[in-house]
């Protein structure tokens, strides 16, 4: 188990250098630049302003800069917002983004597992053909369509929740719905694909034939090996919900991590932009590592490696 | 319960009587067919004074503007333009960043995988392992970072060639130029997504050739003396095509899904040009208690929906009919 994690800590560490100059690089060769406004200022002041966050030079000598500072776990400061650290910002806007992801991945992993589950047992009754419509319906209504309709119909027409906001339980409910609903639609559709796969297995039909009923059969033997594709999905899904969602968060007015995404890239604040980078991959490449781990805890055949 | 005395294995029928005999995705394809001929005829054959701006802002559904007794089927917007317009030119302009987005992405996934798959060994390994890492690159961040970065090339280069045109006095060429540059960003948007939405198309389109190769026709036909190229594109490409169609199919969707993501950020297509994320921006923007503006909300929404779904349907069907052991 060690050597596995060690090698694929290291290998993690190259994926999220490789990403990273990525986006350093494609950030600095984009035209126009972090202090770009419509007053006309001096070849010497850019340049000091350019010499200031170390922006000078070559693409090049930039790209070491930053990379020598990354290594000593500075996120640099931000262009725009004067005086903010990288690191600074990140904590103030991301446990908004947190709560929300947490709350959308809880909603959309349970009830995924549960529609799919019931839609595989019940496979070509109508809780199925209701279950597997509703998931394309879901998958092909985007968030920016949901969610306007859902404040519409929720906060305006009924007023029964706030229209936007964060902080309170009931201001959380719309945004987290509207986050989930996709991914509760992919969570049930892999479920019941991969459930209707286990139920033809050989160790189900001797469960069955000891007298377990249906539900029995499945709760306490097909479930297990059913959900490894699922938690395949959930793990990418994880930190892609951790790290915001930039329309449901502009939709609700919440001031989360996903805002920072789209205003670092139009002010070209390339610190704070490579600075949510490093954070998504993070995520990414840890929920991945959990999700392997977590394999080896569900089914004792499979041998890490690396 | 599972038929435990089921027969080993019976041909399956082929995949096109699979596709014909499911419904929803014959309806899906109708649908879709139907919306794209309406998309590219009907704005020609609309009245002139209904695409250009007016004073008559937000008149609702069915009824007629004051100032000129127009009559708005599906009500106007701010700026006093007919919704039934706007929609349709939106539905070009998110159907066919769509399709060629869709297309650009098929083109570098096909060859990317075909190579990778052909080629096997250490070649394979280090194409495979950089797509993993552009897949854990945040995809949208991506397209944007690459929009920011072509979008004033290309506005440049749209000036370049009016100035040309005004100097060398080509009739019409400078006016089509200006024009061009109020949609530059959709071929701006078109490249960048196409860019970025391959990966998937070349990860299942390597597997299909890792099968493929080992075929007995594959070894007859390189004993024959064909070349590797010759052997990709007569032998494996053929066998290929369903399944590249199918996932042609289901980026499709996903492009427009991209497209009009930015686009209701604020980042995608600008005015004068429309697409459904841009509409639903605007729809989004008027909703509040006081005074419902509804009809630029819920007709681009119905329309976008419905399309996606008839996109998924058909997608779906055809991974159904040439793909049944993928699943998901």
């Amino acid at each position: 188990m060690l050597p596995f994690l060690l090698r694929r800590v290291f290998s993690s560490v190259i994926v999220i250098f490789c990403v990273i100059s990525i986006t350093f690089v494609l950030a600095r060769i984009t035209p126009g630049g972090p202090f770009d406004t419509d007053k006309v200022v001096s070849d010497q002041v850019m340049k000091a302003k350019l010499a200031r966050y170390h922006l000078d030079g070559s693409t090049w000598t930039q790209y070491t800069a930053y990379v020598s500072a990354i290594a000593q776990f500075d996120l640099g400061v931000s262009t725009k917002y004067r005086d903010w650290r990288v690191s600074e910002l990140l904590r103030q806007k991301l446990p908004n983004s947190f709560v929300l992801g947490a709350l959308a991945f809880v909603i959309a992993s349970g009830a995924g597992v549960l529609f799919g589950s019931l839609a595989a047992m019940r496979k070509d009754s109508w809780i199925d053909r209701t279950a597997m419509f509703g998931a394309l319906l879901s998958i092909s209504i985007p968030s920016f369509i949901s969610g306007p309709f859902l404040i519409a119909i929720f906060a305006l027409w009924l007023g029964w929740l706030p229209v936007g906001g964060w902080g309170t339980v009931s201001q959380m409910i719309l945004p987290a719905l509207c986050l989930a609903a996709p991914y509760v639609a992919y969570v049930a559709r892999l479920m019941r694909n991969s459930l209707l796969d286990v139920l033809k297995s050989d160790f189900l039909r001797t469960a069955r034939a000891k007298g377990l009923t249906e539900t029995q059969a499945v709760a306490r033997h097909a479930a297990k090996v059913a959900i490894l594709p699922v938690i395949t999905f959930l793990g990418p899904l994880a930190a892609h919900l951790l790290t915001g969602s930039m329309i449901v968060e502009s939709v609700f007015n919440i001031s989360g991590a996903g805002m920072i995404f789209v205003n670092s890239i139009q002010n070209r604040d390339v610190f704070v932009l490579c600075g949510a980078v490093i954070v998504y991959c993070a995520l990414l490449v840890l929920f991945n590592l959990a999700v392997d781990v977590i394999y080896t805890l569900l089914d004792k055949r499979i041998r890490l490696y690396a | 319960m599972p038929d435990a005395a089921a027969p080993a294995r019976i041909a399956r029928p082929d995949g096109w009587q699979i596709l014909k005999r499911n419904r929803a995705a014959i309806i899906a394809l109708g649908f879709l067919t139907g919306l794209s001929v309406i998309a590219i005829v009907v704005p020609m054959l609309l009245p002139d004074e209904l695409k250009i701006t007016s004073s008559a802002s937000f008149v609702p559904p069915l009824q007629h503007s004051a100032e000129d007794h127009t009559l708005h089927v599906l009500g106007t917007d701010v700026n006093g333009q007919d919704m039934l317009y706007r929609l349709l030119s939106g539905a070009r302009v998110s159907l066919g960043v769509g399709l060629v987005g869709a297309l650009i992405s098929l083109v570098i996934g096909t060859l990317y995988g075909m190579i990778s798959g052909y080629a096997g060994g250490r070649v394979d390994g280090f194409m495979m392992r950089t797509v993993e890492v552009l897949q854990s690159v945040p995809r949208i961040l991506f397209i944007m970072i690459l929009i920011a970065a072509l979008d004033d090339y290309v506005k440049g280069w749209i000036d370049g060639w009016r100035l040309l045109a005004q100097k060398n006095n080509w009739s019409g060429t400078a006016e089509n130029m200006s024009s061009l540059k109020a949609y530059s960003k959709v071929l701006v948007m078109i490249v960048s997504l196409g860019l970025v939405e391959w990966l998937t198309m070349a990860r299942i389109v390597r597997g299909q050739v890792l099968v493929l190769r080992e075929m007995t026709f594959v070894t007859a036909s390189k004993a024959m003396g064909q070349g590797s190229w010759g052997v990709l594109r007569r032998h494996l490409l053929p066998n290929l095509s369903t399944v590249i169609l199918t996932y042609l199919t289901l980026t499709i969707p996903a492009v427009i899904l991209d497209e009009s993501f930015l686009s209701f950020l604020g980042l995608g297509i600008e005015d004068p040009a429309a697409s459904w994320g841009s509409l639903l921006k605007d729809g989004a923007q008027v909703i509040n208690p006081l005074e419902s503006k509804w009809w630029l909300l819920v007709f681009p929404a119905l329309l976008m929906s419905a399309s996606l779904l008839a996109l998924n349907f058909l997608g779906d069907g055809l991974r159904d009919a040439f793909d049944p052991k993928s699943g998901e």
